[in-house]
């Protein structure tokens, strides 16, 4: 047994051979995945957290089971967990968090404690945090990173006060272009580039831009940012920063690795409604606002069916207009049929959808699942390539077996 | 890779506190062995588990694992030489690399 499913506690797969750990994985795995992602990913158990999938542990990058997403709220302790560089604060550490906030575009520079914030107007907003490469390991060709399956997301009640409120109580300069953020985490090598992101100004004054304090009711968990992170709706999580302890505002564009070289896509790929322009050059455009996208939860993939039917559910979202409609097929794209929506919790939350199948033929029962948003933007038919494995918006398949 | 050794020392000593980081050596140990293996495990594996390089296999092409070995250097800071860079390079298209 390895010393490391000592540690987690899964003695279950200590086997080393890839055809037992395909066949042991096969109900939690995508099967499209590369062979080194399913035979290196675990069911891993990180503290605070029910079962999630672990493709690495340090740092700790583990996704949610797409079992997960039978209901269109993501609990706290099924949310995923992306980390870039593996210096995490612990809770100790963050006893004596403070957030300031100044910058070369700040009137006055001032610090924040968890208790200041409480003083700030407290709105409430759900939204879905998606890493920008959830399904990379999907992408055929496959590409270099981390290989997510389905699960590099989900859907929260974030809780807290709005950036705009903050920014003013320092006072926003004319001249201001972007707000740069910093968090708690670190490198173990000084000469990594910490991960620090921007966004432009318009964005951060937005009302639905938040610094959440807490998720479905809950103090955040440490691993997704406690105490503050920021909530960018309709942004990928590269901008939700954890552990959220320093705000800039800035006259200039932010310089990095993480801005200008990392999650960036070719120009114009993607649509956009508000384009960060300080970060644009003539090729590429920080990825930025999602794409229409859609995930079944149930039945999952290679399971047997009743003759009688089933019910297919899952979750549709997109990069803020809102879900107008979803479509099932149950014989491989040859006929689709409306799927019933579930409560609107908002136009940047999950929408649950569900269809029931009605009595179906023995065999097997090709299932895919296609969302269109309020903008009329559609799940992509074939896979919009992107170098870095961004964005990965093809209807998802799955086959059951009826009988 | 002396550096890296120390460097991997002083990350293990800050990180005790941290249950996430416990882990880390036996990912290293999961490592296909071939020459490069320990090269591999200690410079790799001072900031990150290993496991990224099984997890991105085996579909890279030589050119593409060379460029991640340029990019830990260049973007991460990774503090090799040339020549342990061609080592770690050699290592991952061998044991890691699509197969041709």
């Amino acid at each position: 047994m390895r010393r490391r499913d000592v540690l987690t506690g899964l003695g279950a797969v200590a086997a080393s051979g890839t055809t037992a750990l395909a066949a042991d994985k096969q109900a939690w795995m995508s099967p499209h995945l590369a062979d080194g992602t399913r035979e290196v990913a675990t069911m891993g158990k990180v503290p605070g957290k029910q079962g999630l999938i672990q493709l690495t542990d340090r740092p700790p990058n583990y996704e949610t089971p797409i079992e997960a997403f039978r209901t269109a709220i993501t609990p706290n302790d099924r949310f995923f967990v992306r980390y870039h560089l593996s210096g995490i604060p612990t809770m100790e550490d963050l006893k004596t968090w403070s957030l300031t906030i100044g910058g070369d575009a700040a009137e006055k520079p001032i610090k924040l404690t968890l208790p200041d914030l409480r003083t700030f107007k407290q709105v409430e907003i759900t939204a879905v945090c998606q890493c920008s490469g959830n399904r990379r390991g999907l992408f055929e060709p496959h590409v270099p990173g981390v290989e997510w399956g389905y699960g590099a997301m989900g859907n929260a009640v974030w809780r807290g006060v709005r950036l705009k409120d903050v920014l003013a109580r320092a006072g926003v300069k004319p001249g201001a272009i972007e707000v740069w953020l910093a968090g708690a985490d670190t490198a173990p090598n000084p000469a990594t580039p910490l991960f620090h992101k921007s966004i432009p100004l318009k964005v951060a004054l937005s009302d639905d831009v938040l610094i959440a304090t807490a998720m479905n009711g809950q103090p955040l968990p440490l691993l997704n940012g406690f105490p503050a992170r920021l909530i960018v709706p309709g942004w990928t999580a590269t901008y939700w920063m954890k552990h959220l302890n320093a705000i800039q505002i800035s006259s200039k564009p932010l310089t990095n690795f993480w801005i200008q070289k990392a999650y960036r896509v070719p120009a114009r790929l993607f649509p956009v409604d508000v384009p960060f322009e300080s970060q644009q050059d003539a090729n590429t455009w920080p990825i930025t606002e999602m794409v229409v996208n859609s995930v079944i939860a149930e039945p999952v993939d290679g399971a047997k069916a009743p003759k009688a039917g089933f019910t297919v559910r899952g979750v549709a979202w997109d990069r803020g207009h809102g879900i107008k409609a979803v479509e099932v097929t149950l014989d491989g794209g040859k006929t689709w049929k409306p799927a019933v929506l579930g409560q609107d919790m908002g136009k940047y939350a999950f929408r649950a959808f569900s269809l029931a199948s009605g009595a179906l033929p023995p065999g097997p029962c090709d299932i895919s699942a296609r969302a269109v948003s309020n903008t009329g933007e559609a799940q992509a038919v074939t896979l919009v390539r992107n170098p870095a494995g961004y964005q990965n918006n093809v209807p998802q398949t799955l086959t059951v077996m009826v009988a | 890779m002396m550096r890296a050794l120390l460097l991997k020392g002083a990350l293990m000593g800050a990180s005790m506190t941290l249950l996430l980081a416990a882990p880390t050596m036996a990912a290293d140990g999961d490592l296909a062995a071939g020459p490069g293996q320990d090269v591999v495990a200690a410079n790799c594996g001072a900031c990150h588990t290993t496991d990224y390089i099984r997890m991105n296999s085996r579909f890279l092409s030589p050119e593409t694992w060379k460029a991640e070995v340029t990019k830990m250097r260049t973007a991460f800071g990774a503090p090799i030489d040339d020549a342990v860079a061609a080592e770690i390079t050699q290592y991952l298209i061998a044991q890691y690399g699509a197969k041709p």
